[in-house]
């Protein structure tokens, strides 16, 4: 193809509608400046919509576009469904808090859209270059997002922390894709793997620090245990719709991008890489457990939780097999219905018109709020992985991935953590349902009501009849590996 | 009716009724009443459909009946496959009946949240019988390990002072011994292609790999036996838990243990369990003594019969890993024994709880002269915990000692200084509650059992003779899957041998 033809726009029409549409909207938000935002974020929703089915709209099968620095398969399109339903969903979330807490304006839909751009740009990414353009097109809007609350200063502190960790990290990033440039000559994804595909550039020292450098950045991203010291202080200090925008899909397009990256271009170097994605979902597992004992924050609680759950997640890579990627995504997509479930919870606790974030503050709920606490009870035994719950599929497709490579040491660590995590998650439902009551929590309205609902029931169903979703995994997951 | 799908409709008719008590609206009492009628109602029904069951079961065979198969997760060869055997047959009979009974055992004691209640029990219900029917790993481990969802809540919400720390003891321990059985279940899959138990059972699993399997899954089932040492959780659990809790614990959870030996070590892992069957013993013969021991010298009366569950349960694995046919039939039907026992023991204890609010032996004595029924009733079970002859106690235990006779001699002797210590602390503990002189006040006002109460007590009555004089009916349903058992393990084992002296008759040259 001649370099000045146009590129074939097809595969990345989700992405372009989505960024048109998220620029048309800041128009529109400028225009009314003052007026109610909740038509803004509304139609941000629907945007978020209309991307979703052209998504589905994509041709199948491998597309590559613009010189190859894009791709479309069916991965990227299953863990795009994911982030978009996340994104959408954290819009909803936030209309409310965002009036009551006296921040709703109409750039926080607007911020969300790019980000999911950003996101969905990492996950289509062939390329190193589009790479960093996707990570910190998103990054950027997340930055702003987690400082929204502007007279807080926790939400300062927390978009100002995220922010200096997340340039650091960034920078890492670009030095070991710089390294692997050097090393390969190349930043295009397949030529990379075409170049190490010849057996003398197994043993290249400088690749192996720059895959390093790439793995220590999308680590960063994805809040692994030892790159996971921002996650707890954001969590806590951002606004609760933006953490619970942060533990979904940034996670999961930072997790798909960690794929990608390490199976497509590096897959010939899993031997190397394995040993380090075995050594971070370890540490994620322990700490994500360990640490979570003694929170008295739901918020703090819930960033360890994620960094435990990002932990069994690897697992499915640390196997590097399409059985492993398929555990990961049906991971995600599970994670994805507790999470957005437990944090409509989590937005529900207000009393005396302050939020309260205190564990301690759930005490008897069952008694005040019988439907609401049974909901957060159902997602919390799914967190915990026990079965008829979405999140014991999810944990049981990672370890088979594992223990089919016969990562055996891998797979006890992880279900012992799983039984340690158990505990934390067990103590909010004896506070809920063993404590006496604390006075009710204020009235929360309906759409955290039908989040909370659409969480808990794709939690449910996910566990009873995971059959459906395991299927389109597999045939995702298929898609990233060759032959 | 054959063409039904019976046992989906024994296992998941609970759920409906659980269902029908989550949308009840209207004021407290109203519900509370509604909820224990349809609780009652659907556990009755369910009893009643499960006799079916019994009935339709043809004792001459072996294999799976009223077998049913769908896929589930296609993609990973996991299937929706219920069908019983002589074995599970009981044990999912067991379940419908204790379950109504706790129903009814329950009917004033609980005082709070009965909708919550009832729901629970009945998602129980649905959780037991699911375990005891699946014959599909995946399957068989949800049940298994959802039933301490409602345990948990069971222990938590209604139990006695130190429940929170009992209900997370139980749930802890037992999830940390299942979770290794899970990557054990995974593993299995990897060898067979899919997570069907049928095939599994005919399947010959490398004898390295057996070992690791076989302590993947003794790990799960040691645990929710309980053996000794990982029994600590088992008296907390039982003190702290509601009256009909302990009886579903007791009667039917400690069972899922020792299915599992039953139903996974031994058949799958033949070479693994003969390799092993000397840890097995020496723990159960620990068990049987130390427990019965320490059960001599408790306060508390639901601790005493608690640490006799222990003992109990010991020549219940004894039996299984004797490979008799005496010794595993005496130990299926020791099971069922001590479910209908240790259950109604329970609810005797419960009894006197009610109406004194306490569990403390010494605040007895003397029950004899205001409640001559209970006495009665209480003496009855006392005697068939013991294992006296014409109640169903002493077939199991005679059963399980005649086989590990054969299979070990010192075995079977230490077994048997249970029995003798057994029937000593059963009656150091009647005799200071029911003898002796009634001195206290508010003893004297004590009540003897409400009709409702003989309606919980009587049906337990009948069957403790029925198993005791005629055990027949029961065992002959057993017979040819115990014997199938046993031949499918001694000829697993001879080839082994065999394979193992060819080999080393080919290293000598």
């Amino acid at each position: 193809m001649p370099v000045y033809a146009l590129p074939d726009f097809t595969p990345a029409v989700p992405e372009i509608f989505l960024a048109v549409a998220a620029m048309a909207l800041l128009m529109f938000g400028v225009s009314r400046a003052g007026a109610k935002t909740r038509p803004v974020a509304w139609i941000g929703v629907v945007i978020l919509a209309i991307a979703t089915l052209l998504l589905e709209h994509v041709p199948a099968g491998r597309l590559v576009t613009f010189n190859g620095m894009f791709v479309t398969d069916a991965f990227g399109t299953f863990m795009k469904s994911l982030i978009m339903i996340g994104s959408a969903i954290s819009i909803i979330l936030a209309m409310r808090y965002n009036e009551r807490e006296g921040m709703d304006r109409f750039e926080f839909p607007v911020l969300i859209l790019f980000a999911t751009v950003g996101m969905m740009m990492m996950v289509s990414a062939n390329d190193l270059i589009s790479l960093y353009i996707g990570l910190e097109l998103q990054s950027l809007a997340l930055y702003v997002v987690a400082a929204f609350q502007r007279d807080s200063v926790r939400s300062t502190e927390a978009g100002l922390k995220y922010f200096v960790l997340g340039a650091l990290s960034s920078g890492m990033m670009l030095y070991g894709a710089s390294m692997v440039y050097g090393f390969t000559g190349t930043t295009g994804f397949d030529q990379i793997a075409q170049a190490l595909s010849a057996p003398s550039a197994v043993n290249s020292i400088g690749l192996i620090v720059g895959i390093v450098f790439v793995s220590v950045g999308l680590a960063f991203k994805s809040s692994a245990v030892p790159f996971h010291m921002w996650t707890p202080d954001v969590y806590e200090g951002a606004p609760t719709p933006v953490t619970a925008f942060f533990a979904v899909a940034p996670k999961i397009a930072a997790l798909s991008l960690f794929v990608r990256v390490l199976i497509e271009p590096f897959g010939h170097l899993m031997v190397d890489w394995r040993q380090i994605i075995q050594f971070v979902a370890v540490a994620s597992m322990i700490l994500g457990s360990l640490a979570a004992i003694n929170q008295k924050n739901i918020k703090r609680l819930m960033a360890y939780s994620s960094i435990g759950h990002v932990g069994y997640a690897l697992i499915g890579l640390a196997a590097g097999t399409p059985t492993g990627v398929q555990g990961l995504m049906v991971y995600m997509a599970i994670y994805l219905f507790m999470n957005l479930g437990t944090f409509a919870v989590i937005l529900t606790m207000r009393r005396d018109g302050h939020m309260v974030e205190g564990i301690a503050d759930l005490a008897g709920l069952s008694k005040t709020k019988p439907m609401v606490a049974a909901a957060l009870a159902i997602l919390m035994f799914s967190m915990a992985g026990i079965p008829p719950f979405g999140g014991f599929w999810s944990k049981v497709f990672v370890f088979q991935a594992a223990i089919q490579q016969h990562l055996i040491a891998l797979s006890v660590i992880g279900v012992v953590t799983s039984v340690i995590g158990a505990y934390y998650y067990l103590r909010i439902i004896k506070l809920m349902y063993f404590d006496d009551a604390e006075r009710p929590f204020e009235a929360s309205g309906i759409e955290l009501g039908a989040v909370i609902f659409l969480g808990t029931i794709g939690t449910v169903l996910l566990g009873i009849f995971p059959g459906p979703i395991v299927a389109a995994a597999q045939t995702a997951a298929a898609s990233l590996f060759p032959g | 009716m054959t063409n039904w799908p019976l046992l989906t409709l024994v296992t998941f008719l609970p759920l409906v009724g659980a269902g029908f008590i989550l949308v009840m609206r209207g004021d407290e009492a109203l519900v509370a009443r509604n909820a224990r009628n349809i609780a009652l109602i659907t556990s009755v029904i369910v009893f009643v459909l499960s006799l079916f069951l019994w009935s339709g079961f043809d004792s001459r065979e072996a294999g799976f009946q009223f077998v049913e198969k769908v896929d589930w997760v296609p993609s990973f060869g996991i299937s929706y496959h219920l069908g019983i055997d002589g074995i599970s047959l009981f044990f999912v009979l067991l379940s419908t009946f204790l379950t109504p009974l706790c129903v009814l055992a329950s009917w004033i004691s609980v005082h709070n949240r009965m909708r919550e209640y009832m729901i629970a029990f009945l998602v129980l219900e649905t959780l037991m019988v699911g375990m005891f029917a699946a014959l599909d790993f995946l399957l068989f481990y949800v049940f298994f390990e959802g039933v301490l969802i409602p345990m948990f809540l069971i222990i938590g919400v209604w139990g006695g002072p130190r429940r929170v720390y009992a209900a997370f003891k139980f749930f802890l321990f037992t999830l940390l011994g299942s979770v290794l059985m899970l990557l054990a279940i995974l593993a299995i899959y990897f060898q067979l292609g899919s997570t069907d138990m049928v095939q599994a059972l005919t399947f010959k699993f490398p004898v390295g790999l057996q070992t690791w399997l076989w302590l993947a899954f003794f790990a799960s089932f040691a645990v929710k036996v309980p053996m000794w040492p990982v029994h600590t959780w088992l008296p907390d659990a039982h003190v702290e838990a509601p009256t009909a809790g302990s009886v579903i614990l007791a009667g039917v959870l400690l069972k899922m243990g020792a299915y599992g030996f039953l139903r996974f070590s031994v058949p799958m892992f033949p070479e693994a369990t003969h390799l092993f069957t000397p840890l097995v013993y020496a723990l159960s013969v620990i068990a049987i003594i130390y427990t019965s021991l320490v059960a001599l010298v408790q306060q508390d009366m639901k601790k005493l019969i608690a640490y006799s569950s222990i003992a109990h349960m010991g020549f219940v694995t004894i039996g299984i890993f004797t490979l008799t046919e005496q010794g595993i039939q005496g130990a299926v039907f020791q099971m069922l024994s001590h479910g209908i026992v240790s259950g109604a023991l329970f609810l005797c204890v419960g009894v006197v709880y009610d109406r004194l609010h306490t569990r403390e032996i010494s605040r007895y004595g003397g029950l004899a002269e205001r409640m001559p029924r209970y006495s009665f009733v209480f003496m009855i079970f006392m005697l068939a915990s013991i294992g006296l002859p014409v109640t169903s106690g002493f077939v199991g235990e005679f059963l399980v000692l005649m086989g590990a006779f054969q299979a070990n001699t010192l075995v079977a002797f230490c077994a048997t200084t249970g029995t003798i210590l057994g029937a000593a602390y059963m009656l150091y503990l009647y005799r200071r509650v029911i003898y002796g002189k009634l001195t206290r006040d508010d003893l004297k006002t004590m009540l003897d059992l409400s009709p409702r109460e003989m309606l919980v007590f009587a049906p337990l009555l009948v069957l403790v003779f029925w198993m005791g004089i005629y055990p027949s009916s029961f065992l002959r349903p057993m017979q040819p899957a115990i014997g199938s058992l046993i031949d499918h393990v001694q000829t697993a084992t001879r080839d082994s041998l065999k394979a193992a002296q060819v080999a080393v008759a080919v290293e000598k040259p």
